[in-house]
């Protein structure tokens, strides 16, 4: 689950990090108004969008007036907008933060991860931060990592930092600090990423967050059911919110074949092998071992509805939990109710083959079935119009 | 032989009351596995399946002596799960529940440093060493005991090349799932070590994706000591976006550098065969061996 920026950081304060005051605005007005109760003479008014690079989008304002703020949030508000991270349509601006600016020293880069080859929480720290440094994790071995001993630094931990960024140890013992309140946000919320970026240096010699980028694991909001309103469904895809709720795994491409696989693997492979043979995907969806058929013929509705898609491939592989058959069912139910609305192109293997194709056939399902991999993929690519450049 | 399990494996589940459990137990009964117990705190004393049912982990290790452990617990508990097996001293624990928090599996992790534990998985289909022993989720049909050892990040694309292999006739000695998750045990690298030990191993499958870099430690294995064995390879996730979660939550890597375009060339300049597409599994496989 995303957060936004000024949910990220609220969180992150309540763990001890510090954070320039703020408030949320919906309107103009409210902009105007918490510019003023802030104080100060300048303002920062960021749209509060899932999706990084958001300064090179406009989606950053700075302003000296209540005037400008209230100016800046009616710009804002309502605006699409487009960045490196959003997709082709962008994302509509429904909520905007109004920041109390500070005087900036310098900025710096942090991230705290899982470092899968290790195994274990990281805590990286880069030389710059700010705008276009999106790609910095890209870069890991430019970055620093911080080495805890349980949950502390120890002082030639932080001799080395104070090193690595050429800065003082006082300012270096801030950091660590903050970056400690950061890595225990990171642990007690089950976070799969929190990126500061940029960790201001002030000119008073503060660290503040200014910007900040949390994703929560999805597999662990069991364990906090309080995190379940911050919440907003408004800027996740609505596909993949219904895909959700049916046991599907679901990521929306730019396409017109929709996809509907047994198996995450088997998805990405018949992803590949679209584009290969000359198609686009409108989508992956990936049927979890544990679904029904119901929840299989959710899936199809999905891209029944969806106008993008032109052709429904779907490769079913029959395993120990999951059987081609329920795909097959899952389909023919849909099919029962809504009526041959797009043509599907079939093809299956292992366990329940043979009954899967003996369900489609009875059941009157319109479905081209395919006796290889490449053969049902040509057949989708061909009824998708997009085989030929 | 075979890797890591064969017909003399001591099995127990953990789970094993739970309605996939029974499910997959009584398959793996029916194929030759020798299951000798279960735990499911609570129920016991009792029997299920016609094997006894014990309250923890280590009293049927003092009763049943198990080479391994089928980890059937739901996502909440799985990590407590295993943790409690490594405790115990299995030597072999293969988890399949998915959608494990990464943070568990990070305790996990720590647990089996130093342990005299191996784990498979999580959010895995398990291990099978056809007509001998089955650990997992998969099916039972199209496996056939023969020479190919698989190691996968994915069960249906598994599925795929056994299905392949077996309709060439070479069969398979053990495949592997390693897992989809990002946080996870035994690698391909460790896979590759075992299979390239192994005297029933004519030939070696590795079908990895995007995201972490299982796929470059494995070439780098090979790279170091050139393989007696063929290799062959396939990649999935050549146009997924990344970032994303494509179903595995393995494919989500922050670190954004490690896609399937490198993994492939990291292989390829190993010395591995990568096919494009895993329908060629079987064939690269078939024919490699032919060249030798």
């Amino acid at each position: 689950m995303n957060l936004h920026e000024h949910q990220a950081k609220s969180l992150l304060h309540q763990y001890g990090a510090s954070i320039p005051d703020g408030v949320i605005a919906t309107t103009p007005e409210q902009a105007a108004a918490a510019a003023g109760s802030l104080g100060g003479d300048k303002w920062v008014i960021k749209a509060q969008i899932h999706a990084g690079a958001r300064a090179q989008a406009g989606g950053v304002r700075m302003v000296g007036s209540a005037d400008e703020a209230a100016q800046a949030a009616r710009d804002l508000l309502g605006k699409r907008i487009v960045t490196a991270q959003t997709g082709p349509d962008g994302i509509t601006v429904r909520k905007v933060y109004v920041e109390k600016a500070c005087d900036v020293a310098r900025e710096i880069y942090a991230a705290i991860l899982v470092e899968r080859a290790k195994a274990a929480v990281v805590v990286l720290v880069g030389r710059d931060g700010g705008k276009g440094v999106e790609r910095t994790l890209a870069r890991r071995e430019t970055l620093f990592e911080l080495p805890f001993t349980e949950d502390r630094v120890d002082t030639t931990g932080i001799s080395a930092m104070a090193a690595f960024l050429s800065i003082d140890a006082d300012l270096a013992s801030r950091l660590v600090d903050m970056l400690s309140a950061a890595r225990k946000t990171f642990i007690g919320l089950d976070a799969r990423l929190i990126e500061i970026n940029p960790l201001a240096i002030t000119t008073d010699g503060g660290v503040v967050a200014l910007d900040a980028k949390m994703i929560i694991d999805d597999n662990a909001m069991w364990r906090h059911p309080d995190l379940e309103e911050l919440r907003d469904e408004d800027d996740q895809d609505p596909q993949e919110k219904a895909a959700d709720q049916f046991e599907m795994n679901y990521a929306r491409m730019d396409g017109n074949i929709g996809i509907l696989t047994m198996g995450a693997g088997l998805g990405l492979a018949t992803m590949d092998m679209v584009v290969n043979a000359g198609g686009r995907p409108a989508n992956f969806m990936d049927v979890r071992p544990m679904a029904n058929r119901d929840q299989v013929a959710e899936g199809i509705r999905l891209l029944l509805n969806d106008k993008r898609v032109k052709v429904i491939l779907v490769m079913a592989m029959g395993g120990g939990l999951l059987h081609c058959d329920t795909v097959a069912e899952g389909l023919s139910t849909l099919f029962r109710q809504a009526g041959a609305a797009k043509p599907v192109v079939y093809y299956a293997a292992g366990t329940g083959k043979e009954i899967s194709e003996l369900t489609l056939r009875n059941q009157g399902v319109p479905a081209a079935i395919t006796g290889s991999m490449e053969e049902a993929v040509e057949e989708a690519v061909r009824i998708a119009g997009s085989g030929e450049r | 032989m075979s890797i890591l399990v064969n017909r003399n494996t001591r099995v127990i589940i953990q789970g094993i009351t739970g309605k996939i459990a029974t499910r997959m137990a009584e398959r793996a009964i029916a194929s030759g596995t020798n299951l000798v117990g279960g735990v499911r705190p609570g129920r016991g004393g009792s029997r299920h399946l016609n094997v006894p049912v014990f309250d923890s982990v280590a009293v049927a290790v003092t009763e049943t002596k198990p080479d391994a452990t089928a980890v059937f617990v739901p996502p909440q508990h799985a990590a407590e799960a295993m943790i409690e097996a490594i405790e115990a001293e299995i030597p072999l624990i293969v988890c399949v529940t998915e959608r494990i928090p990464i943070l568990d599996m990070v305790r996990v992790k720590a647990a089996l440093t130093g342990s005299k534990s191996r784990l498979i998985g999580p959010n895995s289909y398990g291990i099978i060493t056809p007509g001998e022993c089955r650990i997992g989720v998969m099916p039972d049909r199209p496996h056939t005991p023969g020479k190919i050892g698989i190691a996968s990040r994915s069960a249906t694309l598994a599925y795929a090349a056994v299905d392949q292999t077996t309709r060439l006739e070479l069969g398979q000695s053990t495949s592997i799932g390693i897992g989809g998750d990002p946080v996870h045990g035994i690698g391909f690298r460790e896979c590759l070590e075992l299979f390239l030990a192994d005297d029933k191993t004519a030939g070696i499958v590795l079908i990895g994706e995007m995201g972490g870099s299982d796929e470059e430690q494995a070439a780098a294995l090979l790279k170091e000591n050139k393989a007696k064995k063929p290799v062959v390879a396939y990649i999935a996730g050549m146009y997924a976006p990344a970032g994303r979660r494509m179903g595995h939550a393995g494919t989500i890597d922050f670190f954004g550098d490690r896609s399937a375009a490198g993994k492939v060339e990291a292989l390829r300049d190993a010395g591995a065969t990568v096919v494009d597409s895993p329908t060629q599994i079987g064939h690269a496989i078939r024919q490699a061996l032919w060249r030798q």
